[in-house]
């Protein structure tokens, strides 16, 4: 298992988002956390990125207990995963080639010729065009943003990728596309992958396993297959116009 | 963390090069200046031993891809021996997107004089745009003018509370602060002189005519100013603007105007209060240094401060205000879809908008003079 919560409690306030969440993510899956909105799927992505405080219960990535975690430790974990933002996050005073750079330019020593090929490396890889590196963030499309982004986040080679909505605010072509770029770099870099979606489409082509929250806690895990083998409102009305 | 480890190692048939544990991001550099130094000799195998790598990923990779050509280039006939599956599929995916990976091309320096030219170019573009916002701005302000319906009272209520009687108190305070400077300063000289209560005419001509106004205005650029440009900005970054232009809001007429319209009226009430505190200020030192009673100052100041003095100070308000309030806005216009711009143009809008301000004022200065006032 490359993740794994326990007992999850989040609360803001008197409001409690999360009761108790369990869930288990196995290595090299595609991960899927479903749920209506309000019911803190992004909230339990940001809690195992260690972008927010959880209230009770445990977290582990990748061997490490987020609760009480050492400094030295979570700078360790941040390195050795990838978070792609929903709407990319890339830093928009650097150009394309230098938000890719970043991460290998602060944790490494490589040379700059050894910098530009892997950044031109991953460009290639997600499907970026080369000329488009020297390029700021805010000249280029959405789905060139996500792509970027991805690039950024796969610079490190992590074996960890979490997704927030990867395809929300693309085309339908466009969020195709970023589907199968998805499972191709699953089964070339061997990645386990964590996504929310809110996308039917892109939930069906490429879960392994999908965690259904309502009502603060995970009313289903597991394949798509059984999905239907609990009640749930909002199983019934997500998955409805797929129900055999 | 596994031990890595690289050697090299020459024999007679050729030269052997062993990795074990990892072969990753963070050591590859090391092994770099060791490869880098092998020389390059006739027909000589190199056996690149992978036996023992426990981990390769996709810069290690692409290093193993590199360091062979570089050993054929150099004449060696280069062998890669490795049986592990992971490690072969990633050599295998670097191979591949090779092939359609092109070198990203660094971006050519430009010379210092097409640098100049795109400069220079650029502030003719600027100009230019800024006469487009003015003209912009009349024909909408003319609408005003026809239709008493159009003026948005509430929005220029609105502003006034929040440039002018919100910023009454750092007005007030730095005002007051500079009447103390001002009077403490030539109390000094005037001691000297036996000239005490010439301070008054000194005082009064400076602080009605000059330094209240100026302080005020550069109070306010700073402060509101640039509150206008970080808000307009903010809001055409967040696409606010273009929301309100698809739904027939116009901005102009929502956001620019009555900014503009609310710091021209309460400018000069600034002004205003600003010549009070600073008065204030150096009838205080007056008092203490130069022994000058409180009536004595009025009774004096009475006699020979025109009220022309007062007005002439007054009237630069609204022309003070104008100029920030347009600067400002049409900076906050300016901004571009990403955040350093916010920064960069709420800078320029303090700056210009103060340089502007002092231009005016020099302009004033002169025209007042000649006229006689």
């Amino acid at each position: 298992m490359v993740i794994k919560l326990r007992n999850v409690r989040t609360a803001f306030g008197e409001k409690v988002v999360h009761e108790s969440v369990d869930l288990s993510v196995p290595e090299g899956s595609i991960y899927g956390i479903l749920g209506p909105s309000g019911s803190g799927k992004t909230t339990l992505l940001r809690e195992m990125v260690m972008l927010q405080k959880f209230h009770g219960g445990d977290i582990d990535v990748l061997g490490h207990n987020l609760k009480n975690i050492r400094y030295k430790e979570a700078m360790e974990l941040r390195r050795g995963w990838g978070v792609l933002f929903q709407y990319g996050a890339l830093f928009s005073s650097l150009n394309l080639r230098d938000n890719i750079a970043l991460p290998l330019v602060e944790y490494t020593d490589l040379s700059e010729a050894m910098i530009d090929e892997i950044v031109a490396f991953k460009i290639n890889i997600v499907g970026l065009k080369p000329e488009d590196a020297y390029l700021f963030p805010s000249q280029i499309s959405g789905g060139m943003k996500k792509k970027a982004g991805l690039a950024r986040a796969l610079a490190m080679d992590p074996k960890l990728l979490f997704l927030d909505e990867p395809t929300s605010g693309l085309d339908p072509i466009s969020a195709r596309e970023f589907d199968s770029l998805i499972l191709k770099l699953r089964d070339l870099l061997g990645l386990t992958i964590v996504m929310v979606s809110h996308d039917l489409r892109s939930v069906y082509d490429t879960l392994d396993y999908v965690a259904i929250i309502d009502n603060k806690k995970v009313v289903y895990e597991g394949n798509l297959d059984n999905i239907f083998s609990v009640e749930n409102k909002f199983i019934e009305t997500f998955f409805s116009g797929t129900k055999r | 963390m596994n031990y890595s480890s690289f050697k090299t190692t020459y024999s007679d048939d050729g030269l052997s090069l062993k990795f074990k544990g990892e072969l990753t991001l963070y050591n590859l550099m090391k092994y770099k200046k060791e490869t880098d130094k092998i020389e390059s000799q006739k027909e000589k195998t190199a056996l690149i031993n992978l036996l023992e790598l426990s981990f390769l990923d996709s810069a290690g990779s692409i290093f193993l891809n590199n360091l062979q050509k570089e050993l054929e280039l150099k004449g060696y006939m280069v062998d890669i021996v490795c049986e592990d599956k992971d490690t072969l599929d990633m050599l295998e995916l670097i191979r591949v997107h090779k092939s359609t990976t092109q070198k990203i091309t660094k971006k050519k320096k430009r010379n210092p004089v097409e640098k100049i030219g795109e400069k220079s170019y650029k502030t003719y573009l600027g100009a230019i745009s800024f006469m487009a916002f003015l003209g912009e701005l009349f024909t909408h302000k003319f609408r005003y003018l026809i239709s008493y319906k159009n003026i948005r009272f509430k929005e220029i209520a609105f502003e006034m509370n929040e440039c002018a009687v919100k910023a009454f108190s750092i007005v007030a305070l730095t005002s007051f602060l500079i009447g103390v400077v001002v009077a403490y300063q030539s109390a000094y000289q005037l001691k000297l002189y036996g000239a005490n209560i010439f301070i008054v005419d000194m005082l009064g001509l400076s602080i009605l005519r000059e330094l209240s106004p100026l302080i005020t205005a550069i109070v306010i650029a700073g402060r509101s100013g640039s509150a206008f440009t970080a808000q307009i900005g903010a809001m055409k970054i967040t696409q606010e603007l273009d929301a309100m232009q698809t739904m027939g809001f116009d901005p102009y007429r929502f956001l620019v105007v009555p900014k503009i319209v609310a710091l021209m009226i309460t400018m000069p009430l600034l002004i205003f209060v600003s010549d009070i505190m600073a008065l204030l200020g150096g009838m205080l030192v007056a008092n203490i240094d130069l022994n000058i009673t409180v009536d004595m100052f009025l009774d004096r100041f009475n006699d020979v401060i025109n009220i022309k003095h007062f007005i002439v100070g007054i009237i630069k308000g609204p022309f003070f205000a104008f100029l920030i309030a347009t600067i400002a806005i049409y900076q906050g216009l300016l901004v571009k879809d990403d955040t350093q711009s916010i920064g960069l143009n709420t800078t320029k809008s303090v700056v210009e908008s103060i340089f502007a301000v002092i231009i005016c004022d020099a302009i004033f200065s002169i025209a007042f003079t000649n006229l006689g006032i």
